[in-house]
């Protein structure tokens, strides 16, 4: 005989509320497929309604480069570290645009997916999830042509050193992954309540470009300043980056460790606050 | 009682309750809520509140909060075909999108055993630019579906759906009703433990929603079980063994549909003479406001007699200006749909709509025999694939009378016009003496040169 409260085997229990941090891994890794056919349908769709298609991945860094060499170094005069211009801030912008995509577009994710969300359940971190993987492919893309200036700049002679921290690059890109979704998804969680964010965005990303070594390297930072810098997790990721490939910067060890724990810090709240939009945002939308 | 019977439970809801919360709660932007802070932190009136314009004030609704469900607990068992009815606004919606996960309960449990799957909307997470074989996939595994299940269904899929000419064109290239067949196809071969269906198959044409209730049959033959939300009596009826009927977010009636359905068309919605469907904000860009039923004289009514004109004035708002809309109005009984007027055969669209408004229905002369009636209306959008509104009820109305009345002489009639038909159409009996009874005009309508019997009888080969 069993009792009417026997519990033990159904497979689901729709309750309230979970807990705060309650993230079902092995239903995510059910959906694996899933993740993929998202990352394949953005990316399909992206290249059926453009013209110019994967071209625009290309033009877009190397545009801002151009521009960055000729505004910052011609005119400003800021130095480099003494590597060439051009370089410098194209090993600054192909991780940066990076990092922005994925934090813009995964900031998004309950607004644009309104529609599918209010009538089908899957977990819904697979779509800021399949986000972070289709810029990937476009990060790919853009890193090629960053390798094929470095390796011009090489052959011509130029003082850069490029280094074993180059084996560096996945977890950098993990972790500007981990960071761009924590920020992304807190903000998307936060969208359903305030629109307001959104526009918000778009303004802070760019200040915040500003606030990271992209058209300056640290070293102009006067020491007694760069803990300040550290706080900005994406400092060390960009001068390690820089560093790795271009063999100059001054990164700290300890920077390294501000900057990772920042990450997970943000990655964490991120995700906590997800889970709890994730269950009753169709009603405020 | 033994334990066989407890495992044959398959969802069991237990005192499930939504709350919605109204406008009180946030502003929506950061930028109001700090400003509403910051007034009351000053003692000032709230610069937000919204004063008699705004939205209509909510129904029950003296704090803000608004009870979608109320205390809903009932058992489903394995291989059950469950019907769910209610007007709009009962929490026929807000039920099933708990069921399926859309959203969270505000409190109570629910309890599933098996996988579930749901088809809310047709053809939801389909990306028009990708082909229908992609299609397929991708709404498989949104379903959560695995690749090999999906490749493994994937030709039964493709027949089911009718479409495999097409099966690698855009779906943004398919007409609504491919759209509605391939995104059915692929639900309804996920093989899911439960299958919960919403209003869907009022999209597809005919043959092809006999097609989906044929499988949705099969599912639930297979030990399978399935919930079905419908305005479509006769659906409900012929597939489900029980119906439960939702009013104002309590169950008021639970049992075999016949009966269940026979209460919801009598009692539930009897009398009412407004009507009012909530806002629902799945479909912003129009609200209606009320429905008002006419007769010939223009009184304001909800009882007829047979042959009465019936004038369906519809009150919208339209939030934007919305060019060639589809309106489209049925009468149903409890068996279902009768007649209607539909602008996607007769495409007699207004050029376009905008604010506030009225548009009305005519119908002379309705030929009905006394009972109880429904109207269901929807609106599309300018290509006629998507619903501006969805089909939603709006209202019923009696048509009331006598045998006496409508000259009819069975001393029983009175008893029997709840049950059989609905409409009233000429017919005569030719009996075996050979005499002609007709009724109901019978003899205007027929087609010329009529066959007269007796000719007919004599010799009916000579004729040709």
């Amino acid at each position: 005989m069993r009792s009417p409260e026997d519990d033990a085997d159904w497979t689901l229990e729709i309750c309230p509320r979970k807990g705060w941090f309650a993230i079902d891994i092995p239903e995510i890794w059910r959906y694996r497929d899933l993740i993929f056919l998202f990352v394949r349908r953005d990316f399909v769709a992206y290249y059926k309604q453009t013209i110019l298609g994967p071209l625009w991945f290309l033009i877009q860094p190397l545009v801002s480069a151009i521009v960055f060499t000729v505004i910052f170094s011609n005119i400003a005069g800021i130095p480099t570290d003494g590597l060439p211009p051009f370089l410098f801030y194209m090993a600054g912008i192909v991780p940066w645009t990076y990092f922005t995509s994925c934090l813009t577009q995964t900031s998004s994710t309950f607004i644009t997916n309104a529609g599918i969300f209010g009538k089908v359940y899957f977990p819904r971190i697979v779509v800021p999830v399949s986000v972070v993987i289709t810029n990937l492919l476009t990060f790919a893309i853009q890193f090629v042509l960053f390798l094929l200036f470095l390796a011009y700049f090489y052959l011509n002679g130029s003082a850069i050193h490029p280094n074993v921290w180059i084996l560096l690059t996945p977890l950098l890109l993990v972790q500007m992954a981990a960071l761009g979704l924590g920020i992304g998804i807190l903000i998307s969680s936060m969208t359903t309540k305030y629109r307001d964010l959104t526009f918000a965005l778009g303004f802070g990303v760019q200040l915040w470009m500003y606030a990271t070594p992209i058209v300056y390297p640290l070293s102009q930072i006067p020491a007694t300043w760069q803990w300040l810098f550290a706080l900005n997790p994406m400092t060390a990721i960009i001068e390690t980056f820089r560093y790795a490939f271009l063999g100059s910067g001054a990164i700290q060890p300890w920077m390294i460790g501000i900057s990772i724990g920042m990450t997970i810090l943000i990655l964490a709240l991120g995700l906590m606050l997800f889970n709890r939009v994730e269950r009753t945002f169709m009603d405020t939308i | 009682m033994g334990g066989n019977t407890m495992s044959d439970v398959v969802i069991r809801v237990k005192n499930v309750s939504k709350e919605y919360r109204l406008g009180t709660i946030s502003h929506g932007t950061l930028y109001r809520d700090l400003q509403s802070g910051w007034a009351k932190f000053r003692g000032r009136e709230d610069p937000n509140t919204r004063l008699g314009s705004g939205a209509p004030a909510p129904v029950n609704d003296p704090s803000g909060r608004f009870l979608a469900l109320n205390d809903v607990s009932f058992d489903v068992d394995q291989g059950e075909t469950l019907g769910i009815i209610g007007r709009n606004g009962a929490g026929k919606s807000t039920l099933l999108k708990i069921l399926s996960r859309v959203t969270a309960p505000t409190t109570g449990s629910i309890r599933i055993r098996g996988r579930v799957a749901s088809l809310l909307e047709v053809g939801t997470g389909f990306h028009p630019e990708l082909s229908g074989r992609e299609n397929i996939f991708l709404n498989g595994a949104i379903l959560g579906m695995r690749k090999g299940e999906i490749e493994q269904k994937y030709d039964e899929i493709v027949k089911f759906s009718e479409i495999d000419r097409f099966i690698d064109t855009p779906v943004k290239r398919y007409s609504s009703g491919m759209y509605v067949r391939l995104a059915f196809a692929v639900a309804a071969h996920l093989e899911p433990e439960i299958l919960i269906v919403d209003e869907v198959l009022a999209v597809g044409d005919a043959g092809f929603q006999k097609k989906c209730l044929g499988k949705m049959e099969d599912v639930a033959k297979g030990g399978r079980t399935v919930l079905f939300v419908s305005h479509n009596m006769g659906a409900i009826q012929s597939l489900c063994s029980r119906v439960i009927l939702l009013e104002a977010g309590c169950i008021s009636a639970d049992g075999p549909a016949k009966q269940v359905v026979a209460h919801y068309m009598n009692t539930c919605l009897t009398k009412t003479e407004l009507f009012s469907p909530k806002n629902n904000r799945d479909y912003a860009d129009i609200v209606i406001e009320k429905a008002i039923f006419k007769n010939q004289h223009g009184q304001k009514s909800t009882t007829f007699g047979p042959f009465d004109d019936l004038y369906i004035e519809i009150y919208y708002h339209a939030l934007k200006r919305i060019s060639k809309p589809y309106f489209w109005v049925t009468v149903n009984s409890m068996s279902g749909i009768l007649f209607g007027a539909n602008m996607l055969f007769d495409d007699g669209r207004p050029e376009y709509i905008e604010d506030h408004g009225i548009i009305t229905c005519i119908f002379p002369k309705i030929s009905l025999l006394p009972n109880v009636y429904s109207v269901m209306f929807s609106i599309r959008d300018e290509k006629g694939t998507h619903h501006l509104m969805p089909a939603i009820e709006l209202g019923n109305f009696y048509v009331e009378g006598t045998a006496e009345d409508l000259h009819m002489k069975g001393e029983l009639a009175d008893n029997f016009f709840n049950y059989f038909h609905s409409l009233i159409v000429p017919y005569a009996w030719r009996l075996p003496n050979g005499d002609l009874v007709s009724f109901n005009g019978y003899s205007d309508a027929i087609s010329k040169p009529r066959i007269e019997p007796d000719e007919e009888r004599i010799n009916p080969s000579e004729e040709k």
